[in-house]
């Protein structure tokens, strides 16, 4: 697909999302929070996946460092912005990441998935045995903050999420979507790509395997608290199960749906999982056996996702008008 | 003539097996060096050895004048020390445009380049339909390299190697896997790209002495982990028992 296609489905989208508010009910715009904070950590975790070929199943770990995060500084210091909570947890999780990611870049494949999947684990048990830290199952809860300084003290909860923060959040995705759109069309994301296709050949090129792959696991962190402080803010609480290693399987699953091979995949398969799980909640008990199908559809059918299957059909509609 | 590579008294042992030992030699400027022997001799060793994928249990490789020990492959291309492989290496899913990039972005040291834009680049851009025109990739630049013919996925290794502007060119039996017809085209694109890019060096790993006697300036034999021969190609071929150490053996197999 060329640049201005490209440009022209982000705006259409852009747009639309924009609009959303004025047409849909109240509960669908809060329902878009947590597709923006899942969109925004997948955007960085498929940099790690889909551009550099790494597969973490701990992923949640740091979306849990953002929502612990936001608890930490709401409700413990008393910080009132959520800008600066924002910039003190991406912080702390690149600083986390650092020493993580430089023993798990060592190993590719499943030796990565299973030691990503280890450190989320042992995140998650340390959440939920310190108590006196943490919490524990209960978790820690995440006061109201202001946001670009102003605190909407007029609007309740639930107006305040449906109404500025949803653009807040929108504001939010289309930062992180410009920034990682320049980061994988850099050298630097060339080279990433390289050395996720053949490491041995890209190091002869002079691809530093082990050091871009650590910085692609830090961003791809940070970004991920960035998300994880988006969703505890709207629910109010950093829970534990954000860390469970289902969460991090659900990271996998939405990469997955909306096609990993695609920059716009993430956001898609963010949105339509949260849309799905949603509907299929409220229509049967079973909902995690419908999605699990749909899953193994997917990978069977249409291995490059939705937004592989949509690009598929544009071609063959180009093809057919020519 | 200066030294740009070198082995001083290299060993290598695995374990308790030594698969090449005491071996010094070395690749002044303009020089063409083919490495010939049969297999087992420690040819492959000597490569790496000489890349800094292995260390050596005993001895020293320089480039320029400075150990390579425990460089690694990055710096080493930095130095201007290059590498094909044997077997076809490419990224299957990268367009000949963006394989070559790659390698040029290395060459310009833009690979830490987080934000800034790739497509627009005048300087890599140039860069990279130069060495597409050097090596007849011209037509291909968009093309995804895992849908390249054997031949053009060869010349594309080949032709990223070479975007990074080598002082020496390590080739490790650049023609296998591609047909006899065309060996001697893919060297001779080789050699005229050496010559007009201003490589000082190229290291030769062959089995196929046709390909030997046609291009190198010195022959190096290897035999069970020692140096055979170190003669120029007219005095190496007028050797009978030399040629049938080397091929004879390789007929056995």
């Amino acid at each position: 697909m060329n640049r201005s296609a490209n440009v022209l489905i982000a705006l259409c989208g852009v747009v639309a999302l924009t609009l959303l508010p004025l047409v849909a009910p109240a509960y669908y715009v809060g329902l878009m929070i947590p597709v923006y904070g899942y969109a925004i950590a997948l955007l960085g975790f498929n940099l790690l996946f889909g551009y550099t070929g790494l597969l973490s199943f701990g992923h949640g770990m740091f979306l849990g460092i953002g929502a612990y995060g936001a608890a930490i500084m709401s409700s413990k210091l008393g910080v009132r912005s959520f800008e600066l909570t924002l910039v003190a947890v991406m912080a702390a999780s690149t600083l986390i990441a650092l020493p993580i990611g430089a023993l798990c870049v060592r190993y590719i494949g499943i030796f990565f998935g299973m030691l990503t999947l280890a450190f989320g684990m042992l995140f998650h048990s340390f959440l939920f045995k310190f108590y006196y830290l943490t919490g524990g199952d209960s978790g820690m809860r995440v006061a109201r903050m202001t946001i670009l300084g102003l605190d909407f003290a007029r609007y309740n909860k639930i107006e305040f999420l449906a109404g500025p923060f949803y653009y807040y959040c929108l504001g939010l995705l289309v930062i992180t979507g410009l920034v990682m759109w320049r980061i994988v069309h850099s050298p630097f994301g060339l080279h990433l790509r390289a050395l996720r296709d053949n490491p041995l050949k890209a190091e002869y090129l002079g691809a530093h395997v082990h050091r871009f792959r650590l910085a692609a696991f830090v961003i791809s962190s940070a970004l991920g608290a960035a998300g994880g402080a988006v969703l505890g803010f709207r629910v109010g609480l950093a829970d534990p199960e954000l860390v469970y290693w289902t969460q991090s399987g659900q990271l996998v699953f939405m990469a997955v749906l909306g096609g990993f091979s695609n920059f716009f995949g993430p956001i898609i398969g963010a949105l339509t999982f949260t849309l799905l799980q949603d509907q299929l909640q409220s229509l049967t008990e079973y909902w995690r056996f419908v999605l699990g199908a749909i899953l193994a559809l997917i990978v069977i059918g249409f291995p490059e996702g939705i937004a592989g299957l949509a690009g598929e059909l544009a071609r063959r509609r180009t093809r057919s008008a020519t | 003539m200066s030294v740009l590579l070198e082995t001083r008294k290299v060993g290598k042992s695995f374990g308790s097996i030594w698969v090449l030992e005491d071996f010094t030699m070395a690749v002044g400027e303009g020089e063409f060096v083919s490495v010939v022997g049969p297999n087992g001799a420690g040819k492959t060793t000597l490569v790496n050895l000489l890349t800094g994928l292995l260390e050596p249990s005993a001895g020293e490789v320089l480039f320029m004048g400075e150990t390579i020990t425990g460089v690694g492959p990055v710096e080493l291309t930095d130095r201007g020390l290059a590498r094909a492989f044997q077997l076809i290496q490419i990224f299957p899913r990268l367009t000949v445009k963006e394989t070559i990039a790659a390698a040029v972005i290395s060459r310009q040291r833009k690979r830490w380049r987080l934000f800034s834009r790739l497509t627009g680049d005048d300087a890599v851009d140039a860069r990279v339909k130069e060495v597409a025109e050097i090596f007849g990739l011209t037509t291909r630049l968009e093309h995804i390299g895992g849908t390249l013919s054997q031949g053009e996925k060869k010349l594309l290794d080949v032709a990223s190697t070479f975007a990074l502007d080598p002082q020496v060119i390590l080739l490790d039996e650049p023609t296998s896997g591609v047909s006899t017809g065309e060996k001697h085209g893919i060297m001779k694109t080789l050699i005229a790209a050496a010559k007009r890019e201003g490589v000082k060096g190229i290291v030769l790993v062959e089995h196929d002495m046709d390909l030997v006697a046609a291009y190198s300036s010195r022959i190096i034999a290897l035999s069970e982990g020692r140096m055979l021969a170190d003669l120029p190609p007219d005095r190496f071929f007028a050797d009978p028992h030399l040629i049938e150490t080397v091929i004879g053996k390789r007929r056995g197999h």
